[in-house]
């Protein structure tokens, strides 16, 4: 117990906190946040739209600026740290990872759904041959028992990932749950394993801390917890409750609180609360990319977004199915077409 | 009435699936199942009284009265069989994505189709949306068109899970080459839940005439038309306009030939692929003046 154990924060505030701000970010933001997050330490410093490389379209919202201008702007920033991004296979390809990596990006993570793997082999491989560090991402995590995550985490370790990351996309895990899954991924593989928490349950933190205690060493975060749903792990509180409990980040905690407030605070459409449709996606498990979609869909087809997402959740929709929030809708509205229509039946015979 | 003998190169899911639709066709004959190890699908065509080899496309070359060759392998196979088939003079319809020919969407571009030494089926995706981007296209113009389409795990086999990417970029290309997009843009997403969701197909198109009439009219004809070849094709959700962009969700039920029902990503594309070798067998023999 003398050494001091290192944890890697991984800050995506410009990755998944871009659904947040709706993919709005501009190369002049994203150049300042990157050297603010350079500058305080931080190694790890994620750009991407939110759903990965190539996201931006109609189905999960249309970048500001091209994601090449992003990268660029970040990579200039950067001085220390390992510009990162991220890839889902069936959205980007390896085109746009050699894109990126014209761009300067050092590191990928090729995020699958829990049980899919294997559709990621051949960017985690074409990515090691580029001689870029490579993450294989496991989105979803709270959907299948930890064997099932055990099974997966192994095949991306086989096909060469540098480390491991763990999910909870839906920000619907207990600390429990957290336990089992990263503790038996810890247990199963050699590569070192991360963690990516959702605030949808206020739980965070806390859920990042359960991470640790099994022994995850990379953790997901972003400045005010900007994120999809109800947000994820707040980078300058991570940091200031590892220092407290004494680990290792390499992050200076005033410099990071001052980009998070000088910096992030301003660009924010609204405060990184826990709202009431983004609790609905913890509790029902629902992919926390799918919030702001719902709420458009819940205002054009005048529906309660609580209703839509627990339908996603009882149909057990995955990340990228963002195009189900209108086949939900239309099909809510269309039920309640009916029902008034039937109504008006009954009272006309009556 | 007179058949026109056609093979199959690869009896796996796909080309099982083909062989049963080849059964029920009208001026199709299947000769020859040709495999390269006495595999499961080799016997099951045995069984069912089909003419089998182990020696894959070179079997198919020694017949000469085989005029239609289904390439059910992959795309690396698919390279190296469309020459050999092509210089035998049989005309090819590759059900990989190796796309050595033309894109052929039957419903879209039939008629085009000439006897071409070899045609090739797109995607599933591309198969199940091309359509529906080609009638919006013909009434409003099509200045952008994107899919996302989402198929069972179960469904997805080896080849496409290797080369995810592949289905990406071919699906995009047809988007604009066959339907008729300035710009196409595909996302397929593959989903795990148990009991298997049906394939479902959202199509986004950014229109320059948002005539919301002509534009439901056109969709719901063209989804008639595909109906002919794949009666499980539907409308989910019908065409929505916001501003200039149309939203329509197509949902695709397998007929359950041989395999599963909710494995509509592939009775699509082996749907297709008869319904293309019907029209060439059609013109093979008006051409001999059998027909």
């Amino acid at each position: 117990m003398s050494e001091k154990r290192y944890v890697h924060p991984v800050d995506m505030t410009m990755r998944d906190g871009s659904h947040a701000v709706s993919h709005k970010f501009t190369k002049e933001q994203v150049a300042a946040i990157a050297g603010g997050l350079d500058e305080a330490g931080v190694e790890y410093i994620e750009v991407s739209h939110g759903d990965g490389l190539s996201g931006s379209s109609y189905n999960y919202g249309w970048s500001y600026e091209k994601e090449e201008e992003l990268l660029r702007a970040a990579s200039g920033a950067i001085k220390r740290g390992k510009l990162t991004v991220l890839l889902l296979p069936g959205i980007g390809t390896i085109e746009d990872m050699k894109m990126a990596a014209d761009c300067g990006a050092k590191v990928v993570r090729v995020a699958t759904h829990v049980t899919e793997a294997d559709v990621g082999e051949q960017h985690i491989r074409k990515a090691k041959d580029m001689g870029m560090m490579a993450v294989g991402f496991l989105m979803m995590c709270h959907m299948v028992p930890p064997e099932k995550v055990v099974e997966q985490a192994k095949l991306f370790e086989s096909y060469g990932a540098d480390y491991i990351n763990i999910a909870d996309s839906a920000g619907a895990m207990l600390p429990d749950d957290v336990r089992a899954r990263v503790g038996a991924v810890v247990e199963a593989v050699n590569a070192p394993v991360g963690y990516h928490a959702h605030n949808n349950l206020s739980l965070a933190t806390a859920n990042s801390l359960a991470a640790l205690e099994v022994g995850a060493s990379f953790l997901d975060c972003t400045l005010r917890g900007l994120g999809a749903g109800a947000g994820n792990t707040q980078t300058e509180v991570l940091v200031a409750v590892l220092k407290k409990m004494g680990y290792e980040t390499g992050v200076d905690l005033y410099k990071v609180m001052d980009v998070a407030e000088q910096i992030v605070e301003p660009i924010m459409q609204q405060p990184q609360v826990v709202r009431n449709a983004s609790l609905m996606l913890g509790y029902a498990g629902v992919y926390s990319s799918f919030l702001l979609h719902t709420y458009r869909a819940a205002e054009k087809f005048n529906l309660d977004p609580r209703d839509i997402l627990v339908e996603l959740g009882r149909r057990r929709m995955v990340g990228g199915q963002e195009d189900m929030i209108i086949d939900v809708a239309y099909e809510l509205s269309q039920k309640r077409r009916r029902e008034v229509y039937e109504n008006r039946e009954y009272v006309g015979k009556s | 009435m007179s058949k026109v003998k056609v093979a199959i190169i690869g009896p796996g899911n796909i080309g099982t699936d083909l062989m049963y639709k080849i059964f029920r066709s009208e001026h199709l004959e299947l000769a020859l199942m040709a495999g390269i190890y006495e595999s499961e699908g080799i016997k099951r065509a045995r069984s069912l009284g089909i003419k089998t080899s182990i020696n894959g496309v070179n079997a198919v070359l020694e017949e000469e009265d085989i005029k239609i060759v289904f390439d059910a392998t992959s795309a690396k196979s698919a390279l190296q069989n469309a020459p050999l088939l092509k210089e035998a003079g049989k005309i090819c319809i590759d059900l990989t994505p190796a796309a050595v020919g033309p894109y052929v969407v039957p419903c879209v571009n039939l008629d085009k189709v000439k006897a071409e030494p070899n045609l090739n089926m797109v995607t599933c995706g591309g198969q199940a949306t091309v359509p529906i981007v080609h009638a919006i296209n013909q009434v409003a113009g099509a200045s952008y068109a994107e899919i996302v389409s989402c198929i069972a795990s179960k469904s997805a086999g080896p080849g496409t899970r290797q080369n995810i990417d592949e289905f990406t970029q071919t699906t995009a290309k047809a988007l604009e080459v066959v339907g008729g997009a300035k710009k196409g843009k595909a996302i397929i997403v593959l989903n795990p839940a148990e009991p298997p969701l049906m394939m479902t197909n959202t199509i986004y198109v950014k229109v320059e005439n948002p005539d919301e009439q002509a534009i439901l009219a056109s969709v719901e004809s063209m989804v008639k038309e595909v109906q002919q070849y794949v009666p499980g094709y539907k409308l989910r959700v019908p065409p929505l306009l916001d501003g200039d962009k149309v939203t329509a969700i197509i949902e695709v039920e397998g007929a359950g030939d041989f395999l599963p029902k909710y494995a509509g990503n592939l009775d699509i594309i082996t749907a297709a692929a008869v319904a293309t070798a019907e029209k060439l067998a059609e013109m093979i023999l008006t051409k001999e003046g059998v027909a």
